[in-house]
């Protein structure tokens, strides 16, 4: 270790790898048995609250060892290994950001700590990336949520870096610093840096990410691109166990639609097991018979054993 | 040591309300320092008690503990000590660099007002004065490293931090004649004994031991703070 360096280049292809990675605080798995490899480009863990992508991302920052399996940054390990931040930029999801400095200062300071030749240099450019240069002479305190969030971008941006991790970066944005902050993200990834973004919102991540990774209860649900994901959670036939009010009728209003595939009455569970052939269509079918039939509806679940954490995940978030 | 480190600490440490309080307290040590001045004159056996209780015993842990606590607590308690951890510099040159800030805090809200109380109660006399402001020194730099390290170990490190100040050096400290041997405060009145002039105050600890073992103490916790820090996890709420 030196504390000596200067800030690196965008380094074409560094890529983060998480091998075999679990991780478990006291009795509860946050993430269990994950593999994913993150190359150039930008790429999007998509899940709900409490799915583990926070975790994954403080493994990837190094501010968490993997319990088990290896984490590492072009083949090096990241934990205890202060030198990856020479090529890790990360924006972290909580707030606090030194309130009593200027933007400027605290972006500065940030360009400092990283040890670069002109911090001041660096600073300005980073500053001038996020667009937070009118800003720059008032105190973080005073910032809203989204200029938070820029500044906090600027200083993981001082030093340049290769990879750049972000931690629910859209959260509390509004729909212009939103745009913005796509933008951004969109030039680092097409510039060859290797972009991580979580996000709990499907329509975030298909909008930005060419890569999608999918956590669901601290398990890698899927991998692909966002048509794959799409298909994955809207295409496949879907079972749902439904109790409602008036099951005969609910059953013959549904067989109605070709949505439906098949109805089956289960008097034991005094409910039905329906095979829907299209998730969206059934989603937007269901309450609307229920609603012209006056059958109200008490449980829909899945029944499907593989697909009920995508499942979940639709209806959370 | 880190200059950029230094100054975020100092400014976060400085910045607050905290500063106000930590000066009051000094103004407040050499206030009574001056009304047993004016009500007793000088004795410089009530001198050496007033200092050695209310400076020695009292001032200088808490503001060890203050200090030493609050260069990096705040930090860690609201994440941002991320900023600092998500950078290529080595984790002891982060101790290093608040240790130095603690330290340097207080030697001017402890260190400095201990000499000024001495100088206004006995003058010069017996370098009493000058013994009891070394004594300070060294116990504000032991004090800062070992809760220093006691905030990076744990989130409760003023409670443990007042629990070893008040019931081991204090308390346990005043029943317990080995227990001076592993108290701050004992090697500190050693440095005491040796400046200042012969019979005006004692300590337990013979000065050569309490020298090692403040160097020991301060050395350890700032090299195990480095170590602790190296291994910080942030938790996560998700």
């Amino acid at each position: 270790m030196s504390s000596s360096s200067h800030g690196s280049a965008v380094s074409a292809g560094s890529v983060l790898s998480v091998d075999g990675v679990s991780r478990w605080f006291a009795n509860v798995v946050a993430v269990n048995d994950v593999s994913m490899s993150i190359g150039p480009g930008i790429t999007g863990l998509l899940g709900p609250n409490g799915a583990g992508k926070s975790t994954v991302i403080n493994m990837l920052a190094g501010f968490l060892p993997p319990s088990t399996g290896t984490v590492t940054l072009d083949g090096a390990a990241i934990w205890k290994n202060p030198d990856v931040y020479r090529t890790i930029g990360l924006v972290p999801e909580r707030e606090a950001a030194y309130d009593f400095l200027t933007g400027w200062q605290f972006v500065l300071a940030n360009a400092e700590l990283h040890g670069l030749g002109d911090a001041g240099a660096a600073a300005r450019r980073a500053l001038a990336t996020v667009e937070m240069e009118y800003a720059e002479e008032r105190k973080i305190g005073e910032y809203s949520k989204g200029m938070r969030q820029r500044v906090k971008m600027a200083s993981a941006l001082v030093h340049e870096p290769a990879v750049l991790l972000l931690d629910e970066p859209f959260n509390g944005m509004d729909p212009r610093q939103r745009l913005h902050l796509m933008d951004l993200l969109r030039r680092m990834g097409a510039a060859g840096r290797t972009v991580l973004f979580s996000s709990h919102i499907l329509e975030e991540v298909e909008q930005l990410a060419q890569q999608i990774e999918v956590m669901v209860a601290g398990r890698h649900a899927a991998s692909g691109d966002f048509r794959e994901i799409r298909r994955l959670m809207t295409d496949r036939p879907h079972q749902y166990l439904i109790r409602s009010a008036d099951n005969r009728a609910l059953a013959s209003a549904l067989i109605a639609d070709g949505s439906t595939a098949g109805v089956q009455m289960d008097g034991d569970a005094e409910a039905l097991r329906v095979q829907a052939v299209e998730f969206r269509r059934f989603t937007e079918l269901l309450p609307r018979v229920a609603n012209e039939a006056g059958i109200r509806l008490y449980e829909v679940s899945p029944s499907d054993e593989s697909l009920e954490s995508v499942f979940s995940y639709l209806v959370t978030s | 040591m880190n200059a950029t480190v230094v100054g975020l600490t100092g400014r976060a440490l400085f910045g607050g309300r905290r500063v106000l309080l930590l000066l009051t307290m000094s103004l407040v040590l050499v206030a009574l320092a001056s009304v047993l001045r004016l009500t007793v004159g000088v004795d410089h056996e009530v001198t050496a008690d007033f200092l050695g209780s209310v400076a020695i015993g009292a001032l200088v842990p808490l503001f060890g503990l203050i200090v030493g606590t609050g260069v990096i607590s705040p930090e860690i308690d609201d994440g941002s000590i991320v900023y600092l951890l998500s950078k290529p510099l080595p984790r002891p040159t982060i101790v290093l660099s608040k240790l130095v800030v603690a330290v340097s805090a207080t030697v001017v809200f402890a260190t400095v007002p201990t000499f000024v109380a001495g100088v206004v109660m006995s003058g010069g006399t017996g370098q009493i004065a000058l013994g009891y402001a070394a004594a300070a020194l060294v116990a504000s730099v032991a004090y800062s490293a070992i809760f220093l390290l006691l905030a990076v170990v744990t989130k409760h490190a003023v409670v443990y931090g007042l629990a070893y100040a008040l019931i081991w050096e204090g308390l346990i400290g005043g029943y317990v004649p080995g227990a001076r041997t592993l108290s701050v405060q004992q090697w500190a009145l050693s440095v005491t004994e040796s400046v200042a002039r012969p019979g005006t105050v004692s300590s337990d600890v013979a000065l050569g031991t309490a020298l090692v073992l403040l160097v020991v103490a301060t050395v350890a916790a700032t090299w195990y703070a480095g170590r602790r820090l190296r291994v910080l996890t942030l938790a996560t709420e998700d």
